[in-house]
């Protein structure tokens, strides 16, 4: 029998409270693993790798304020623009809302010009760029729809009516393509349709568009642009806000809401509860065994070793715990991230998650731990043996 | 020679206001390999005096020398480290550890040693035969009778191979054939092994078994009835 084996042996001698505990501790750190996994694709904008060499201009106040297609011009014709892009927030519901996933007007041949790591048959892109109908779907969307090329896709438009009244909207599916990263595995990224078809059949904000994207010939110098694009339209009516396209991912990810001060809360409160709840099982734990510690210090041990047993408990608790937690946590994340992506982007849980994790669990031991350990190092002998 | 050298021990304690005195002018020599016990009526100060020669209680003033060495200045880590070399203790209620096996329990006191994992196997092996329990070492603490559960303490307490036994009533919880065999393993470690033994009870048959009996009464020594 090791120190360590000691440790585990007074972890388990009521083993279903320590079970019960252990559960707890691990439930938790489950839910830390996928609350800041989620809180850090939010930030980071989650919708895979920005370009370098790419700005987004974007409405000056809020993401629902348009844009108008003819700014685009105007910032085609900025020094250090190599090219620009646009296209808008649809919304749109496919059969039922369950179903979300993003859905753009744009136009085909500059849209995937910007896009060049979008890899797309290019006859099926001249398809796209000449059905004024059509639209092109991430493969993996397609696959999970069961799609195929030339079928017709029914969209509901929450937000834009037709100029009919109707709210129904039906694209020619003329295309897929490929992102080149973990989306086509798991079915998600962004529908794209025709904007003509769009700006010509909807019921109103003719000319407008959602935010542009543009190329700079030297991403050096992208804050200079970024900064004269915004110039350009200071005093107007839409005024913008240029930014990385990293940048510009996150702010969009701000305006939906704080998530990551709002993980950051759920989590203080989940953990505050934990510390309470495993504070008292080891303080319960202490006062079963008084005269046991005071057995292990006339053998020799010394009032720091007897105090190390002790916080040791509490950290392999808080470490187990952890662990099993963060590991569990990994996995239901692995199992709904491909539901959560359509809002959250691409979710992983990243080693600085399990390593933040990891410390809060080494933490929580140590504070846990602390009081009992202390309570261990001051007894004495005498009294704890005359107790008995 | 002396392996206990008690001189002028007073010990006191304040409870509230009032000061009371445990044990008064104290001076016992107990030679090497003696068997001693110490009998007394409840509150006489036995506890208190088997503490201070077991180095887990201080006297208010005297000095305490045991193997030799004064424990009246030692720090409470070099007091831990002596207690480990020198002393085993035996507790009225064995306090086993519930959620270790005999050989575990018997191998605690060996873990603030060098020892290999399994020279500590061997050597609370071997304690356990000594004490006739060899074929119970993997029976936890709930599985074993109490007649039992004191022979492991007995086992744990002289693993480390110490020439000083304190014991602390080794038979107050024990029926009057289980104590017997309980004070003949004491008698066989004391003469066959050479343990000095220092004995606190209140029962006479068990003082018998030892060569030497004192009595404490208000704190003070009243005299050898050996």
């Amino acid at each position: 029998m090791s120190g360590v084996g000691l440790v585990w042996s007074n972890l388990f001698r009521k083993k279903v409270r320590t079970v019960l505990t252990l559960l707890s501790v691990l439930v938790a750190f489950v839910l830390f693993t996928m609350l800041r996994s989620v809180a850090v694709a939010f930030d980071s904008g989650g919708f895979g790798p920005a370009g370098v060499d790419r700005l987004q201009v974007s409405p000056k106040f809020s993401i629902i304020d348009p844009l108008l297609i003819s700014q685009l011009r105007e910032v085609e014709r900025v020094p250090g623009v190599a090219a620009v892009t646009h296209a808008d927030w649809f919304g749109g519901i496919y059969q039922d809302s369950r179903n979300f996933f993003p859905k753009f007007p744009v136009s085909p041949k500059s849209y995937f010009e910007m896009f060049s790591e979008f890899a797309i048959d290019p006859d099926q892109l001249e398809a796209f760029q000449n059905t004024r109908t059509g639209a092109v779907a991430p493969a993996g969307m397609a696959a999970r729809f069961g799609w195929e090329v030339g079928d017709k896709i029914p969209i509901e438009g929450d937000i834009y009516p037709k100029l009919d009244g109707s709210r129904l909207w039906e694209f020619d599916l003329v295309g897929t393509y490929l992102h080149g990263d973990r989306r086509d595995e798991t079915g998600s990224g962004v529908f794209l349709f025709h904007y003509d078809y769009f700006d010509e059949a909807k019921q109103f904000g003719q000319g407008q568009v959602g935010w542009l994207t543009v190329r700079v010939e030297d991403p050096e110098q992208a804050a200079e642009v970024a900064s004269a694009i915004d110039a350009l339209f200071e005093n107007s009516l839409n005024p913008t806000r240029t930014a990385t396209e990293d940048e510009a991912q996150r702010e969009f990810a701000r305006q939906q809401g704080d998530i990551g001060l709002m993980t950051t809360g759920i989590l203080a409160a989940v953990f505050f509860t934990i510390l309470l709840l495993t504070g008292n099982t080891m303080a319960q734990s202490l006062r079963e065994r008084v005269p046991e510690l005071a057995v292990l210090k006339t053998f020799g041990f010394t009032d720091g070793s007897v105090a190390l047993l002790v916080l040791a408990e509490a950290v392999l608790l808080g470490v187990v715990g952890g662990a099993l937690g963060v590991g569990l946590g990994t996995l239901a994340m692995m199992a709904i991230e491909p539901q959560l992506q359509q809002f959250f982007g691409l979710i992983e849980v990243t080693w600085p998650v399990v390593a933040s994790a990891l410390g809060i669990a080494l933490l929580l031991g140590l504070v846990v731990g602390s009081v009992p350990a202390l309570t261990a190092r001051r007894l004495s002998i005498v009294d704890a043996l005359r107790a008995r | 020679m002396a392996i206990v050298e008690l001189r002028d021990i007073e010990k006191s304690y304040t409870k509230g206001r009032e000061t009371v005195d445990v044990l008064t002018g104290i001076n016992l020599e107990i030679d090497a390999g003696d068997y001693l016990a110490l009998m007394g009526p409840s509150g006489s100060g036995k506890t208190t005096l088997l503490n201070m020669i077991g180095g887990i209680d201080h006297p208010t003033s005297g000095s305490v020398v045991v193997g030799g060495e004064s424990l009246n200045g030692m720090s409470g880590r070099a007091l831990a480290r002596w207690r480990s070399r020198n002393v085993g203790f035996v507790f009225q209620f064995y306090n086993l550890l519930p959620v270790l096996n005999a050989r575990r329990n018997v191998e605690l006191p060996l873990l603030l040693t060098k020892l290999s994992g399994k020279q500590r196997k061997k050597n609370a092996d071997t304690a356990l035969e000594i004490v006739g329990l060899g074929d119970r070492a993997s029976h936890k603490p709930g599985e074993l009778s109490g007649g039992q559960q004191q022979r492991v303490a007995i086992a744990r307490a002289i693993v480390a191979d110490p020439a000083l036994l304190v014991c602390d009533e080794p038979t107050g919880d024990l029926d009057r054939d289980t104590a017997e065999e309980i004070l003949d393993l004491l008698a066989i470690l004391n003469r066959e092994h050479g343990k000095t033994i220092v004995m606190v009870t209140h029962d006479p048959k068990a003082a018998d078994h030892a060569s030497h009996v004192l009595h404490l009464d208000k704190g003070r020594l009243s005299g050898d009835a050996s």
